[in-house]
């Protein structure tokens, strides 16, 4: 009845692995690691071959967006759990920097307020994606393409696409802030949330039911999990970590700009979709890699950066970031087939 | 004129007519808004409506094909911008003629598709993230040869194709969307890869084990995607009578939205060219109104997302009708 686009439904599922004598093998093949490895990797190259990339201003630049990211891949991340995608954490994410510069400026609310009512703008938008989701029972991709532009449409009209220029100095300063003239606090943030969502998913029922209901909707439907609830509960927590992501690049802008995610903000997704799927985060749903998407996203950024001092034309790093998500698809691809014909899975 | 693999032939005659409920709505907004404001019945709107019409048509069905396989292509519109400025830029830099360039741009646009179609075929990897990472190297290539700067050189010919009319207010871009519309009607209708897509798109296994060759199918489905994004492309080429890097940024949405409107199920196995038609002359209909009733035109987005909220909506409600009486059908 409800089909969901069949396209998105699963390629084989990476259970729990039985095989034990392979741990070691399967820990060197774990997208984690490769990641690790790659990175140092690369980091290395660049810092031997390329004058200035391991300045204190370069390595600031690179962990500040590593940090935006990554709590946009995370944002992505959480709606993928449940098998499912948003189109519209950019749109959200915009939305979100907007009302905060509007409850800031306009209203004169302190920060320190603004920000949990901004997150909970955020999660309020998500809500809405994951209610019409589950009471319709279309599938969340022509859902959120239609409340992208929905939010997207309404946040130019109420602005009328002006930018909210004259936050508190504070904001700004947040973004140029720099612990040992090197890292930022937005890359020390990004950690923390990644750290707390870890430790969500792992230990709390919450988050342990939202991982089986994107797994098995239907078992975890019969062991008494509401897999409905569960997916409005993702979509409301991918909804407030678009808005901390919108609130991070405010910072780093220091101010509210209604095209920082381009236009309908679809210049988030693929940076969201990266992070995770580069991660080792299923599209199929049920399984996360919340530091694969923080290794992701570093992974990402340390590649962009060394190529722009390469002096690669910008243009050129769009159309290579692409190739990086088909190469990661494809190992990803040829990693489970391997550890298949192993008999690891 | 909608298609639906495998169902029983007397039930889905009853709801076959996708495109009477969008081409009933349309009929009455022309009505409507003509008589608030007669100047939309004028022959110069009437031209400038006509040629939106058939531009966004060929983008629609170039969706169509792939959202007839229960895929999607996010790429579509960065093939069209990619043929469009190469089209423009082998003319201008270096020197060829019109229909050779012409050949080159459909023959990039046959390419791409065929390649993203292969990897997806090959790997059964989603299309969805395919499809993405296709959509940043087609964008990233077209702004590294143009670095985001348009090429001027559009020769007289393509503008006047682009701009002129066949006779009174019925521009020359009608003639290619017609040709592509009927050639994806029958194909869908009376070809043997027609037949197939819809039957991929309604039931893969099933497909299979009928012996339809599944990475064929799929492959031909996305060339023919990337031929009509080609299409598209040379088309705002001429309309534009500029070869602009940011052609096809703006296609996504509107490409989903008029199929979706015409009644097509995005799981794939049913799609509608005739739907699709009025679902395109919906949008462009509203989108012409408020500019008329100087309405503002960032609205569009906000209306363009509820439309397709909207026919989501009557979709599903259609699909519990038949449902209902295919289990009515089915008790003695």
């Amino acid at each position: 009845m409800s089909q969901a686009v069949t396209d998105l439904d699963p390629p084989p599922h990476s259970a729990p692995s039985q095989g034990r004598a392979s741990g070691g093998i399967r820990l060197l093949l774990s997208n984690e690691f490769g990641l690790v490895v790659l990175i140092a990797a690369t980091f290395l190259a660049f810092a031997l071959t390329l004058d200035g990339f391991i300045s204190p201003f370069s390595l600031f630049t690179i962990g500040r967006q590593i940090g935006i990211d990554t709590m946009i891949g995370l944002a992505m991340m959480a709606v993928i759990v449940t098998g499912g995608l948003d189109l519209s954490v950019g749109a959200i994410g915009v939305c979100a920097a907007m009302a905060f510069g509007w409850l800031v400026q306009i209203l004169g609310l302190p920060i320190a307020l603004a920000i949990p009512v901004t997150l909970l703008f955020g999660a309020s938008l998500g809500f809405i994606n994951g209610f019409t989701v589950v009471k319709s029972g279309v599938h969340s991709f022509i859902i959120t393409l239609a409340s992208m532009s929905i939010f997207f449409g309404m946040m130019i009209f109420l602005t009328k696409a002006a930018a909210f220029n004259g936050l508190p100095a504070e904001v700004q300063a947040f973004g140029k802030m720099k612990y040992f003239k090197t890292i930022s606090p937005l890359l020390l943030i990004s950690i923390a949330v990644c750290l707390g969502l870890t430790t969500f998913y792992k230990l709390t029922p919450l988050g342990r039911q939202m991982l089986a209901a994107g797994a098995n909707p239907r078992a975890a439907e019969l062991s008494g999990i509401r897999t409905g609830q569960m997916v409005v509960a993702c979509h409301m927590l991918t909804g407030a970590l678009a808005a901390l992501a919108g609130l991070m690049v405010t910072a780093r802008t220091g101010a509210s700009v209604p095209s920082m995610a381009g236009h309908l903000g679809q210049d988030w997704l693929l940076p969201a979709f990266l992070a995770p799927v580069l991660g080792g985060t299923l599209l199929s749903g049920g399984r996360v890699s919340v530091i694969g998407t923080l290794l992701g996203a570093g992974f990402v950024n340390v590649m962009t950066s060394g190529l722009l001092l390469m002096r690669v034309g910008e243009f050129w790093i769009l159309a290579s970031l692409g190739m990086m998500l088909l190469i990661a698809v494809l190992a990803d691809r040829a990693r489970q087939q391997f550890l298949q014909t192993k008999g690891m899975i | 004129m909608a298609v639906q693999a495998n169902t029983d032939t007397r039930l889905t005659r009853a709801f076959d007519n996708d495109w009477i409920g969008p081409g009933l709505v349309s009929a009455v907004a022309v009505i409507g808004i003509s008589l608030f404001q007669p100047a939309f019945l004028s022959s110069f709107n009437i031209f400038v409506l006509l040629a939106a019409i058939s531009v966004n048509m060929v983008i629609a069905l170039g969706q169509l094909v792939i959202i007839g396989i229960g895929q999607m292509n996010l790429a579509l519109g960065s093939i069209g911008g990619l043929v469009a400025i190469s089209f423009v830029g082998v003319i201008e830099r270096l020197g060829v003629s019109v229909p050779v360039a012409l050949i080159l741009g459909l023959g990039i646009g046959v390419t791409a598709g065929m390649v993203s179609g292969t990897i997806i075929a090959r790997t059964a990897i989603s299309a969805f993230i395919i499809t993405l990472a296709g959509l940043q190297i087609f964008k990233g290539i077209n702004l590294g040869i143009t670095e985001a700067q348009p090429f001027y050189g559009v020769p007289d010919v393509v503008k006047t194709f682009g701009n002129g009319s066949v006779v009174g207010p019925l521009p020359w871009l009608l003639v290619p969307m017609v040709i592509c519309s009927l050639g994806i009607w029958y194909l869908f209708n009376h070809m043997r890869i027609g037949r197939h897509i819809l039957a991929m798109g309604s039931n893969p296994h099933a497909a299979e084990l009928s012996g339809i060759d599944p990475k064929a199918t799929i492959i031909w489905a996305h060339a023919l995607s990337g031929l009509l994004a080609a299409v598209a492309g040379i088309m705002l080429v001429a309309k534009l009578q500029i070869g602009q890097p940011t052609i096809g940024d703006d296609w996504l949405i509107s490409s989903f939205a008029a199929p979706v409107i015409g009644g097509a199920v995005l799981s794939g196995g049913r799609v509608s060219v005739g739907g699709t038609f009025f679902g395109v002359v919906i949008i462009a209909i509203i989108t012409q109104a408020l500019v008329m009733f100087a309405i503002d035109p960032f609205a569009v987005q906000i209306v363009l997302g509820a439309l397709i909220l909207w026919a989501v909506a009557i979709n599903r409600l259609r699909e519990v009708r038949i449902q209902r009486v295919q289990a009515r059908g089915a008790t003695p």
